[in-house]
């Protein structure tokens, strides 16, 4: 959370359509391949030449996510106050209403209860838009408000993560959101409901080290930036310069962090599966298969017996895995 | 003070209150903040060991994570206190440049946090109540501890404090610096000594992220409202514990008596109810922070 507004995206947002006149040919800031508004939006706003995941904003998400028609939002009446009457460069009141202006969202963070691949789910989805994809007063009570429908319906959470980390213009109350969602989640866990994260670029600070790192399962989208502190905070403390690719999600795959990197194209098809798996374990009748042959009745047999019979499996199965591996080696 | 704690302790607290109306209107000059800040930092403060030392005579450091490493930023180990065995975990950052080098300056890697997490079970598994002493600028933001999993070594540690069925204190009684401190602050009783200081960032961090420009430090420890009175009046902390005259740096001893007077008094309430309410009570507790517009209200 100490980091000084970690990524520029900016420069990476896709080009929006009422700023940017068709005619101007975008391109994409990766690869430098022209797009155009609709190859890019039938792409799920990924550029098609590179796979660049530009930024989805939180209605995008859901739309993408959400089965049309299903959605019903949670904690929406909820507004964002001033408790510190915070005031830097600007008064935080004034941000507050720009970022509601610029938006049309209310809070840095869109809850709600929907279908997803027709299964019921409580979704949150971030915003970045909305100063930074700051965790403030509203962001953590909506968390709890979606945790809390979720018990109620008994339907697992599904929350999509976009954020710089915690609102610094609520101080000490945004730093105890963390503590809030976590408490919520503990809640969520009393009822072993299912709990799936996926990180989006940038997911840092207050948020990856609260709420985001405790789901059951750890999904990332490709490139995305996952850090506590930011690259330049990093950078700042060790003095030394960080390699290419350091905190993105394949780098955090590596380390054991999260469980998958999910192109968006896969995203609700992935999240649908891995639902259905987390909530199937419940039904388990079906019995384990046991080779009745080597099946050993109690006391038949002497050990000499046993032990010849059981390292006449191992040749077995070792003699198995070598055929097998050899002839992955060799296809003719 | 009473001599016997749980005795007349609310009287105590409204005591406490009034002194801090009287302390108030010396803080609200300007710059007040920023003095704050400057004490709680001062190398001659009492740090972690220090309060140990002149509290537990009996205390048995334990050390590492048993998974990758030992980390010196967290000290934690058990002590008989008040009757009782007792969990202790703190930051520590060291009094001189040797130390504070060795310490880390105080800043956790993941392995500290797992060391707190550790230890926290430790503690359940044989029903010893946790105190946990806060003093960190932060979570160490490295290249290898976040390729070790800071975030989630914090997350997991905040896990692991909202669920202790044991009664948990934590005192800040230095520096609370963001995710960082909260991790070991997760309690059913947060106290926090006069010239500490707790908040979502450091000054300098909010000031070079709001303000672009890291000279304003002086100005956003103010705007941050990150002292003892100021977390009081937010509901964020349930005990402002009173430093001797000019300070905890100057006497040692004597501050490390007033915490474990206050500790002892807070365990001791805690421990009268059952962990089933404990708990509730804690959830409750968290679940309330923040603070949001009156409904309909529109920017």
């Amino acid at each position: 959370m100490n980091q000084p507004v970690t990524v520029q995206i900016t420069s990476k947002e896709p080009p929006v359509s009422e700023a940017m006149p068709e005619s101007l040919e975008p391109r994409c800031s990766e690869c430098h391949a022209s797009l155009t508004r609709e190859q890019l939006k039938a792409a799920l706003e990924v550029c098609p030449h590179c796979g660049h995941h530009f930024p989805l904003n939180a209605v995008e998400r859901v739309a993408q996510l959400a089965d049309p028609g299903t959605w019903r939002e949670v904690g929406g009446d909820l507004q964002p106050s001033d408790p510190l009457d915070f005031y830097d460069s600007r008064a935080y009141v004034d941000r507050l209403a720009e970022a509601q202006l610029e938006t049309g969202l209310s809070e840095a963070m869109l809850a709600g209860v929907c279908r997803l691949g027709g299964r019921r789910v409580a979704l949150g989805v971030m915003d970045f838009r909305f100063l930074g994809g700051s965790m403030g007063s509203v962001v953590g009570e909506r968390f709890s408000q979606l945790v809390a429908a979720a018990i109620d319906e008994a339907v697992p959470l599904v929350v999509v993560t976009a954020s710089g980390g915690a609102r610094m213009q609520e101080g000490i109350l945004s730093l105890m959101q963390m503590a809030k969602t976590v408490v919520a989640l503990d809640m969520l866990a009393d009822h072993s409901l299912p709990f799936i994260s996926v990180l989006t670029h940038p997911t840092t600070g207050g948020v990856l080290a609260s709420f985001a790192t405790l789901a059951d399962v750890m999904l990332a989208e490709p490139g995305a930036l996952l850090l506590f502190a930011g690259p330049r905070v990093i950078e700042q403390t060790t003095r030394e310069k960080l390699p290419p690719g350091f905190g993105r999600s394949e780098s955090s795959l590596v380390h054991g962090q999260i469980d998958l990197v999910v192109q968006r194209r896969d995203l609700k098809r992935q999240i649908a599966q891995l639902l259905a798996l987390l909530e199937g374990g419940v039904r388990c009748d079906i019995e384990p298969i046991r080779p009745d042959s080597e099946v050993v009745p109690r006391g038949s047999g002497s050990l000499a017996q046993a032990v010849a019979r059981a390292k006449k499996l191992a040749l077995t199965s070792r003699g198995w895995l070598f055929g097998r591996d050899q002839q992955d080696r060799d296809p003719t | 003070m009473p001599s016997l704690p749980g005795v007349g302790y609310s009287e105590e607290i409204n005591k406490i209150e009034i002194q801090l109306e009287s302390l108030k209107g010396r803080k609200d000059s300007a710059g007040a903040a920023w003095k704050t800040v400057q004490l709680a930092r001062r190398q001659d403060r009492p740090l972690a060991l220090d309060y140990i030392k002149h509290t537990f005579p009996d205390f048995a450091e334990l050390h590492g994570d048993r998974l990758r490493g030992d980390d010196p930023a967290i000290v934690g180990g058990m002590a008989t206190f008040d009757g009782r065995t007792i969990m202790i975990v703190g930051q520590q950052k060291g009094h001189d440049l040797k130390e504070r080098q060795f310490r880390n300056f105080g800043m956790p890697r993941p392995e500290g946090y797992r060391k707190a997490q550790r230890l926290a079970l430790l503690a359940q598994k044989f029903q010893m109540p946790v105190v946990t002493l806060v003093d960190t600028p932060g979570a160490f933001p490295g290249a290898e501890a976040e390729e070790g999993g800071q975030a989630g070594a914090i997350s997991r540690t905040l896990r692991v404090f909202a669920r202790l069925s044991v009664p948990t204190v934590a005192v800040v009684i230095g520096e609370g610096g963001s995710g960082g401190a909260l991790a070991l602050a997760l309690c059913d009783r947060v106290y926090m000594l006069e010239n500490a200081i707790y908040s979502v960032s450091t000054p300098e961090a909010c000031s070079a992220i709001l303000w672009r420009d890291a000279g304003q430090a002086s100005q956003a420890a103010e705007a941050l409202r990150l002292t003892a009175v100021d977390l009081y009046r937010l509901g964020v902390i349930d005990l402002v514990i009173p430093e001797p005259r000019m300070g905890a740096h100057k006497h040692h001893r004597a501050t490390a008596k007033v915490v474990a007077r206050q500790v002892e008094a807070g365990l001791r309430e805690i421990e009268a109810v059952s962990p089933e309410e404990r708990l509730r009570a804690r959830r409750r507790k968290f679940l309330a922070m923040g603070m949001l517009a009156p409904a309909d209200t529109k920017l």
